[in-house]
């Protein structure tokens, strides 16, 4: 029981299956209803794909688990809440922290501070603090509204059988078993994975012998300013005997402080609040607030792998988030990288059912949520080797780079203490189309590569002008962005075709100067085609229908040879 | 003159990073990676051979002086090893 926060308990219906002959079949199971789950299911509704969600509990996360949540997942948030009087990722933004200034320290001493300025023109911050029981809870509401997700408490996926033409599964309920068909499986249901498991696939990577202990208080009062709150990171704490140390702040005046206990500790004694809670109060003696009382809220060990399938498709199975990979918690890799796990299968799901794209398509969620995941575990990995040195070499290399940090700032640019998750590029995605020109006068500078995730950019508002922000304007489907001050006869001819095409693509016409073109590095009549999850599929600096098609083609898999899906990432 | 760089300066020439840590990591990888499986005795004298190679690269002789000086100043003031 927290005292900040009631876990809902939500009803179990008796499943119609149960007093029904014959077997039931439906186009989408997702199984597990946490963040990855229920994203996957408001996304495939949002689509057309009804979805039957099941989950085996009756309620969110227990503790606060996953508690920073990254710009590109709170925009995907803001994309999956079709109908909310509140966009998602604005109530995960109100109801959480963001906060502004980092500090690290070495033993006593400060090493730097940074203060997170915020990069201007993005609708949201780089990171915000949460809880996971809120963010579960806001998906939840938003599931209850949208008529396309039916979810199930209390329905425990027992057996799974794949084959070619779809998947059977044996579900438990306090009432008995019942068996569903299904065309489609989405796997969400975690880092211990029963479908995984049951199904004998291999998960691999490498084991840190290290635990971790999260405590999270209730604070009297608050230690900083609202508007200056900090997260205090230290290496070699002074106030206990260990490699690190992480103080950051949760919604409710509820903080978090981490400790790295080393792997030589008994997980089940050093969760007791005994042995707690002094580790606390010591703590807060030594950051100066030694008169600021608290009451333990939630504590819990852990320890960590960072490891992933070696295919996240398998047939008609597809697995997303903890259940496909697992990286260590420093960066915020987890709940964030998942739901990009489902912000990319979904779209392709949805056209691949209704036979719009071919199969292969969904070939490509492999390819390129591995690659992400690959990325995900490297940076996690340089974190957890700078935070753990092993070895006396990297011992002394660790201490030398601390000590350097407060004096250089290229000594400061090696302090590793967690990369906050980003996006990954997809630069070598058979579902590119590459520049036509990569120099010269024509070729086109930033960051917006075909591949990228989209660059948030605030829209003017005005006569003729939608205003607010460009990734709202972007949507769920594919949409040619065309830079022009005032479209030729021909250009508009041109949209028009597109858009009634049987795979739409949505014009959004855009001015050729301005915050948004600057991002782009748009002049007059560029335009750029994106993918229904805001990625980059072509850009040109002219608007070509033939052009446009191919890439289109291209960007719903048209283009690639059945084998060629997989060789494709073995070589990216 | 030329003065030793203190500014982060890492990365291949040519090629662009989206996030400014992202070669430093790479770099720092790279150096414990170099290490891994040695002794603590041939870890001191890879280091020794790093540095004498590194020396040689720049060259200059003022800003290896300046290089030495700052990383000597640090290294005096310390007090204990790092921690086992």
């Amino acid at each position: 029981m927290l005292k900040t926060y009631t876990y809902p308990r939500y009803a179990y219906h008796r499943p119609p299956e149960l007093d029904r002959a014959g077997v039931r079949r439906v186009p989408l199971v997702v199984v597990g209803a946490g963040p990855v789950g229920l994203a996957a299911a408001l996304d495939g509704a949002q689509r057309g794909l009804p979805v039957l969600l099941l989950d085996e509990d009756n309620t969110v996360s227990i503790g606060s688990r996953g508690v920073c949540y990254a710009k590109r997942a709170l925009e995907i948030f803001d994309r999956l809440g079709h109908g909310a009087e509140v966009a998602l990722g604005q109530r995960i933004v109100d109801k959480g922290v963001t906060w502004n200034v980092g500090r690290t320290f070495h033993g006593e001493q400060e090493v730097f501070s940074f203060d997170l300025l915020p990069e201007a023109g993005h609708r949201r911050p780089g990171m915000v603090n949460l809880q996971q029981y809120w963010l579960e809870q806001y998906l939840v509401e938003q599931a209850e509204r949208q008529p396309g997700v039916e979810l199930r408490w209390q329905n425990r996926v027992t057996h799974v059988v794949p084959s070619a033409a779809g998947v059977e599964l044996r579900v438990e309920t306090p009432d008995g078993p019942y068996t569903l068909q299904c065309d489609w499986l989405v796997v969400a249901d975690g880092a211990r994975s029963p479908i995984r498991r049951q199904l004998g696939l291999d998960i691999e990577g490498k084991v840190f012998q290290d635990r971790f202990l999260i405590a999270d208080i209730v604070l009297e009062r608050e230690l900083f300013p609202a508007d200056r709150t900090e997260r205090r990171f230290w290496f070699e704490p002074t106030f206990f005997n260990g490699q690190s140390a992480l103080l950051h702040r949760e919604a409710d005046n509820v903080w978090r402080i981490d400790f790295q206990l080393g792997w030589d500790v008994d997980p089940e004694e050093e969760k007791k609040p005994e042995r707690v809670i002094p580790r606390v109060r010591a703590a807060l003696d030594g950051q100066g607030f030694k008169d600021i009382g608290f009451e333990l809220e939630w504590a819990s060990v852990y320890a960590f792998q960072c490891r992933r399938m070696k295919n996240f498709r398998h047939g008609r199975v597809l697995f997303v988030g903890d259940a496909a990979h697992q990286v260590s918690p420093f960066g915020a890799r987890g709940a964030n990288s998942g739901v990009q796990d489902t912000d990319n299968l979904m779209w392709k799901l949805a056209l691949v059912h209704r036979g719009l794209a071919p199969d292969t398509l969904l070939d490509t969620y492999d390819s390129e949520r591995t690659e992400a995941a690959d990325e995900n575990i490297l940076n996690s990995t340089r974190a957890t080797d700078f935070m753990t040195p092993k070895t006396r070499a990297s011992q002394v290399f660790r201490q030398a780079v601390l000590g350097l940090a407060k004096e250089t700032p290229c000594g400061r640019a090696l302090v590793n203490s967690g990369r906050l998750s980003v996006p990954t590029i997809h630069r070598d995605s058979p579902l590119s189309t590459p520049d036509a020109q990569a120099e010269g006068a024509a070729a086109f500078k930033g960051w917006m590569v075909p591949g990228a995730p989209a660059d948030d950019a605030p829209l003017a508002g005005g006569p003729g002008s939608a205003g607010g922000w460009l990734l709202d304007q972007l949507g769920d489907g594919f949409v040619l962005m065309l830079f022009r001050s005032e479209p030729t006869a021909a250009e508009r001819a041109t949209l028009a075709r597109l858009a009634a095409a049987p795979v739409p693509v949505r014009a959004l016409l855009l001015p050729a100067t301005g915050p948004a073109a600057e991002r782009y590095d748009a002049r007059e009549g560029t335009c750029y085609l994106m993918r229904p999850d805001q990625i980059v599929a072509a850009r040109w600096r002219s608007l070509d229908e033939d052009a446009v098609l191919r890439a289109l083609d291209r960007a719903l898999g048209r283009q690639i040879a059945p084998a060629a899906a997989s060789a494709t990432r073995e070589t990216a | 003159m030329n003065h030793l760089n203190v500014q982060p300066n890492l990365g291949i020439p040519g090629e662009r990073y989206r996030h400014a840590y992202m070669p430093g990591d790479r770099f720092y990888e790279m150096l414990i990676e170099g290490h891994r499986g040695l002794t603590d005795e041939q870890s001191e004298l890879m280091n020794a051979r790093l540095v004498l190679l590194l020396a040689n690269h720049i060259g200059d002789l003022r800003v290896l002086q300046e290089a030495i000086t700052l990383a000597r100043a640090g290294a005096a003031a310390s007090s204990a090893p790092a921690k086992e």
